[in-house]
């Protein structure tokens, strides 16, 4: 029975899926924060620099994949809120963790599939995958975890105003993004930069995707996987966990 | 408190008003009763499942449609309704076939594929309740559905409200809309300051209200509306346009002195009607009350 009721509530959040692939996918700030900023800011740091394509596509697929995993996630329930869908939602057959899970896929799925985009260009001028496997799983899990990070952006405060969640998350995005090893790698920085790239996720995917792509990176692989997993938990759990309490208050 | 420790029992199939003036707690009561917000305390059933513990069950039962929400605007009607019934998890098949013969009966099919977000206000209303119904529920939530709608639209929504309550659908309407209430509901609770102030039949609230049956009646000269009011058994006299009216206890004893009264000053009297109590006069006695 707990079964059926947990397999039940799995199917019901691809009608979460589908609803936000339909309406958030082509909204501005989707557009701008997810896809438009990581490119100019990939161009930024490339232009004038002579670097090796094999160090460049590792920087621009953790960019790309953490960007576009979370630009539709925190868009959501403020947005839905806003319009006064959440209630209609609420009220229907389906629990919290279903409605977010449909939110958590929904931004995966816009993650996953624009970080195939670094990957065919690194193919397309002849880098090398040394471990397509590892990268391959490694974009899933990561995306996965940044996709629930981005639901947790907009746990707190619950506003009903999406672009406030958008600039909030915005200052917590940019700055992960300089600490994680995509612009300078990891065993460049002293050991205070080390000590912080440490606490943000996305360094750990930049690193996976080094050792993909190398065969070298800082961390053991299996770290970088464990520590991608736990982060993916935590940020699943305490996201709904602060949604739950927040809800009524959006109401 | 928006609601304080209401009591209240809706029969299978009845057809029951929730009435009370703004901010009475009629929305109140229905989100909880939806799942949308949790009581403080105490408890709830819906067809014998807890809202608490079994509100997915309880919510599978029910359509809703929210005064405060709305349909997807940045979506299709027919994609608003694929969404809903997938929800509930209506099978594929069933939901479209649901979904064409509720749009073709509230008149929207023609305009399935058009965003919501072109809809007039009319439109969307008719849109919320297809929502509800797509999953065949077998209890309505209703939170003021005519509200705001044109006459037409408040006329059809009715009439449609009236056939699924025929069909054995529970309803459970929330309106401040006196006439709405009265024309549709077997049974009326008034709501006021977040207490039930009366439960009872549309007609039974209104028999049972003292001193709210009236006298209208017109002179063919002023009179001077103060000695109306001093007559015995007169509980209040008011003016209605050209006319006067007087609320009494026993409209027979006040109809002699008024006769009484006519003759003594020469007046002829143009009309003379008893008037029951409408529901309005029920509804605002109670709120005053409470």
């Amino acid at each position: 029975m707990e079964t059926n009721l947990f397999w039940d509530q799995f199917t019901r959040s691809f009608a979460i899926v589908k609803k936000n692939i339909r309406i958030y996918y082509s909204k501005g700030p989707v557009i701008i924060f997810g896809l438009l900023v990581p490119f100019f800011l990939f161009l930024s740091f490339y232009i004038g620099r002579s670097m090796p394509v094999e160090a460049l596509i590792p920087g621009l697929l953790g960019m790309t994949a953490f960007f576009t995993a979370t630009s539709v996630g925190p868009a959501i329930v403020p947005w839905e809120a806003r319009a006064k869908t959440l209630e209609r939602l609420i009220s229907s057959p389906v629990s919290i963790w279903t409605i977010f899970l449909g939110d958590v896929l929904s931004s995966f799925l816009f993650g996953a599939l624009v970080s195939m985009f670094p990957i065919i260009v690194g193919f397309s001028i002849g880098v090398q995958i040394v471990n397509p496997l590892i990268l391959g799983f490694g974009v899933v899990l990561a995306t996965f975890c940044f996709a629930s990070f981005s639901i947790l952006l907009s746990a707190y405060p619950p506003t009903d105003t999406p672009a406030s969640v958008m600039m909030l998350s915005s200052m917590i995005k940019f700055p992960l993004v300089f600490i994680s090893g995509i612009f300078i790698p990891i065993e460049e920085l002293p050991a205070w930069g080390r000590t912080i790239s440490s606490i943000s996720p996305l360094t750990y995917f930049t690193d996976l995707a080094r050792y993909s792509i190398s065969g070298k990176g800082y961390y053991p692989i299996e770290v970088d996987l464990i520590v991608l997993a736990v982060f993916t938990i935590a940020f699943l759990v305490s996201a709904i966990k602060i949604h739950e309490r927040t809800m009524q208050k959006r109401l | 408190m928006a609601v304080d420790h209401i009591n209240f029992n809706v029969k299978k199939g009845e057809l029951f008003g929730f009435l009370g003036p703004n901010a009475a707690g009629k929305t109140t009561t229905i989100r909880m009763l939806t799942g949308v917000i949790k009581p403080d305390d105490g408890a709830a059933s819906v067809f014998g499942y807890g809202i608490l513990r079994e509100g997915l069950k309880t919510r599978q039962l029910m359509g809703i449609v929210p005064e405060m929400a709305n349909a997807y605007v940045d979506l299709s009607a027919w994609n608003n309704l694929m969404l809903v019934g997938e929800l509930y998890g209506v099978p594929k098949s069933l939901r479209r076939e649901r979904a064409t013969r509720l749009l073709k009966e509230f008149g929207l099919y023609e305009r399935r594929s058009h965003l919501v977000k072109g809809y007039s206000r009319g439109m969307k209303q008719k849109l919320l309740l297809c929502m509800a119904l797509i999953n065949g529920p077998q209890i309505l939530f209703l939170d003021e559905p005519t509200s705001g709608l044109d006459v037409e639209s408040q006329r059809l929504i009715r009439d449609m409200i009236r056939d699924f309550n025929k069909n054995g659908v529970t309803v459970f309407l929330t309106t401040h809309n006196m006439d709405e209430a009265n024309q549709l509901c077997d049974r009326i609770a008034i709501i006021n300051h977040g207490k039930i102030a009366a439960i009872d039949s549309p007609e039974k609230l209104r028999l049972r209200s003292s001193g709210l049956q009236s006298i209208e009646v017109s002179f063919d000269k002023g009179v001077d509306i103060e000695e109306l009011a001093k007559f015995h058994g007169v509980n209040e006299a008011k003016k209605m346009g050209d006319k006067i009216r007087l609320y009494v206890d026993e409209p027979s004893a006040v109809i002699d002195k008024l006769l009484d009264f006519s003759r003594s000053k020469n007046l002829r009297i143009i009309s003379l009607n008893t008037l029951a109590p409408t529901l309005e006069d029920v509804f605002l006695k109670l709120v005053k009350e409470g």
